[in-house]
């Protein structure tokens, strides 16, 4: 086994021999998590990922819970420069924070708002598309944020209509949606809808909880990876419908995964 | 008996009836709702080009997938759908349901005449003239029918209410040239109510439920999707006929699916019952069932109550004394050392109660209490 792979690799079949594309071209993943313990190291390890040098890939990313300095000094030290990226056209960076849709009352304007945010990432990967002739990801960090700035008190339709549009680009152009959201805000409600479409629309759900039995110093937390693989067409068949758990331990410049027990 | 749903398609409502509609319904934790019309437009399709089926054309209105998934997809199943197919239109929902995109790309208009994209999705009237548009173009204005397939209508739920996708499809049902229509969904992401009007207007529902449901119902939609474990792609599928006079017919089956699609068996007792056992019970650390040794032994265990039974007839005591009575009474009397010998040697323990000769007769005239001083 290569000793780069970890096991949330292997779980999203980055172990199969792949001429093509990367295991998660075309999917839609979606990554869970709550208070308690954060999902967003998945993100990282994502997008250091899809930087790697030996990928040609791309990475759109649309921050709106952090800022580019955050996620800069956090991939700097999984060893990856955010800024020579960006450079090189591996990566765009949307920052949310900055753009701010969010002063807008009229539910009208709002949607246009969003539209038109998914119009400028629709002629982004237009042109990373036709430039690198590359899989392009396109990462959400994260969307329940997004459904606070776009939409106030209204209803989250406009954020499930951005969803529906994203969701398309990976069927037209191929692209992977990686989005993060946090389970817990929904919990109070009867029908979470929002967070029920985005995990029905979702290829691959990881889901980031604490230790069922409670806290402890050496592990952090335990990674669910359920791999529905509904739009993997013949040949990926492998992983689908798969559910594998493992824990994790969270380290400065990396993460530790292991089943439980096995901790070596 | 997806067989029967598929042929029911198949062959369509009698003439001047409403034309036989399928709900497919899954949950998140069981999503293979795609499937399943992936198998029914796949057979449904093969039976078109065949001839065998009453209708002639087929129309799918998509609204969760591309219309490319879906052509790759009846590729897969060896159904090669080109550009000028004069059986199957698809109407595009996904693509651009609000008109946010201004131009269209350089993929969608190249199969034109196959894929129609329809924008504006909130307006059901023009959706429906639209999808009956589509049908002509297959079959023509005369009688000759076709085939309705709606992929998703959780996605119709949320751009518009549920008496307007309720109208739309009852009006496609009572159309003249649609002999059967199918749509599916997902019944975790809408109220009880509407999941219950949309069964009502159709004929047959298909339901996918996990291998163990959940007991706790819809409010953990979400933890049941990772309760499922290894069982995940595994089910059963329930279906209900609504018979022509009004009878209601049930029926279920198990499925199974794998990168090949979906299959279906009869529902195998062992395999079942085992799995919902074993989740029904709570994880404690005590087992609460006893293993088979364990029964075994307590079967062996001889109750007090039931030494007397060997052989013999049980005797009841009923207040008068019968004349065996003294003659089984005299002799273990005599025995009475003996007999103790051998059961305390013997196997399995016993209990062994005699009545002492001393003793007076219940039914003597005596006061029982007169010893006693009070």
């Amino acid at each position: 086994m290569d000793r780069s792979l970890n096991l949330l690799d292997l779980a999203l079949g980055f172990d199969q021999e792949q001429a093509d594309a990367s295991p998660l071209s075309g999917k839609l993943v979606l990554i869970e998590d709550c208070v308690e313990t954060s999902g967003s190291f998945v993100l990282h390890q994502l997008m250091k990922r899809v930087l790697s040098p030996h990928s040609s890939e791309a990475l759109i990313f649309l921050a709106f819970a952090r800022p580019f300095s955050h996620y800069d000094r956090i991939l700097r030290k999984l060893g990856c420069s955010l800024s020579t990226q960006k450079a090189n056209n591996r990566l765009v960076f949307f920052d949310m924070l900055l753009m701010k849709c969010s002063g807008v009352e009229e539910t009208k304007e709002n949607a246009s708002a969003v539209a038109k945010l998914f119009r400028e990432i629709q002629e982004t990967v237009r042109k990373l598309c036709s430039v690198a002739n590359s899989n392009v990801t396109v990462m959400v960090d994260d969307m329940s944020l997004q459904e606070i700035a776009s939409t106030g008190n209204s209803n989250q339709d406009h954020v499930l209509d951005f969803l529906h549009y994203c969701h398309t680009l990976t069927s037209e152009s191929n692209c992977s949606l990686v989005i993060l959201n946090h389970e817990d805000i929904y919990t109070s409600m009867e029908r979470p809808a929002f967070l029920l479409q985005m995990v029905c629309l979702a290829d691959v759900v990881i889901k980031a909880e604490p230790l069922a039995s409670g806290l402890a110093n050496d592990v952090h937390g335990q990674l669910s990876v359920l791999n529905k693989g509904i739009s993997s067409n013949s040949g990926r068949g492998s992983s689908r419908n798969k559910l594998q758990n493992f824990q994790f331990r969270i380290k400065d410049n990396g993460i530790d995964y292991f089943y439980p027990g096995c901790r070596s | 008996m997806a067989d029967s749903i598929f042929r029911k398609l198949r062959d369509g409502g009698e003439e001047g009836e409403l034309a036989p509609a399928l709900t497919i319904e899954e949950t998140v934790a069981s999503p293979f709702a795609l499937d399943v019309s992936g198998y029914l437009l796949a057979n449904l399709s093969s039976s078109i080009l065949a001839g065998k089926s009453k209708s002639q054309g087929l129309v799918l209105i998509t609204f969760s997938r591309s219309p490319s998934f879906y052509l790759k997809l009846l590729k897969q199943k060896g159904i090669v759908v080109s550009s000028s197919a004069k059986w199957i239109r698809i109407l595009d929902c996904y693509t651009d349901p609000l008109g946010w995109i201004d131009q269209p790309s350089t993929g969608v208009s190249e199969a034109s005449s196959l894929i129609k994209l329809h924008k504006s999705v909130s307006n059901l009237k023009r959706l429906f003239s639209s999808i009956i548009e589509a049908g002509r173009e297959l079959v023509g204005d005369g009688k000759t029918r076709f085939c309705v397939a709606i992929d998703s209508v959780n996605e119709l739920l949320r751009h518009s209410s549920m008496p307007l996708v309720s109208g739309l499809l009852t009006d496609l049902r009572s159309h003249a040239q649609v002999s059967s229509l199918f749509w599916s969904l997902n019944s975790d992401l809408h109220q009880e109510k509407i999941t219950n009007a949309l069964e009502y207007i159709s004929t047959m529902k298909a339901k996918l439920e996990p291998l163990c449901p959940s007991s706790d119902g819809q409010k953990n939609a979400l933890e049941s999707l990772f309760s499922v474990h290894q069982d995940f792609g595994k089910g059963r599928f329930h279906v209900r006929f609504k018979l022509r006079k009004g009878r209601i017919r049930v029926m279920s089956e198990e499925y199974h699916v794998d990168h090949l699609g979906i299959n279906f068996s009869p529902i195998s007792s062992v395999d079942t019952v085992v799995p919902t056992t074993k989740s029904l019970l709570p994880k404690v650390q005590f087992n609460l069932q006893l293993s088979e040794k364990e029964r075994v032994e307590k079967e062996k265990v001889v109750l007090p109550f039931e030494h007397q039974d060997h052989g013999k007839s049980t005797e009841i005591y009923d207040g008068r004394r019968s004349p065996a009575d003294s003659t089984i009474e005299a002799t273990p009397l005599s025995l009475g050392e003996l007999q103790i010998d051998e059961t305390s040697s013997g196997k399995g323990g016993e209990i062994i109660y005699f009545r002492d000769s001393d003793d007076e007769h219940p039914d003597s005239d005596e006061d029982p209490d007169d010893d006693l001083d009070i």
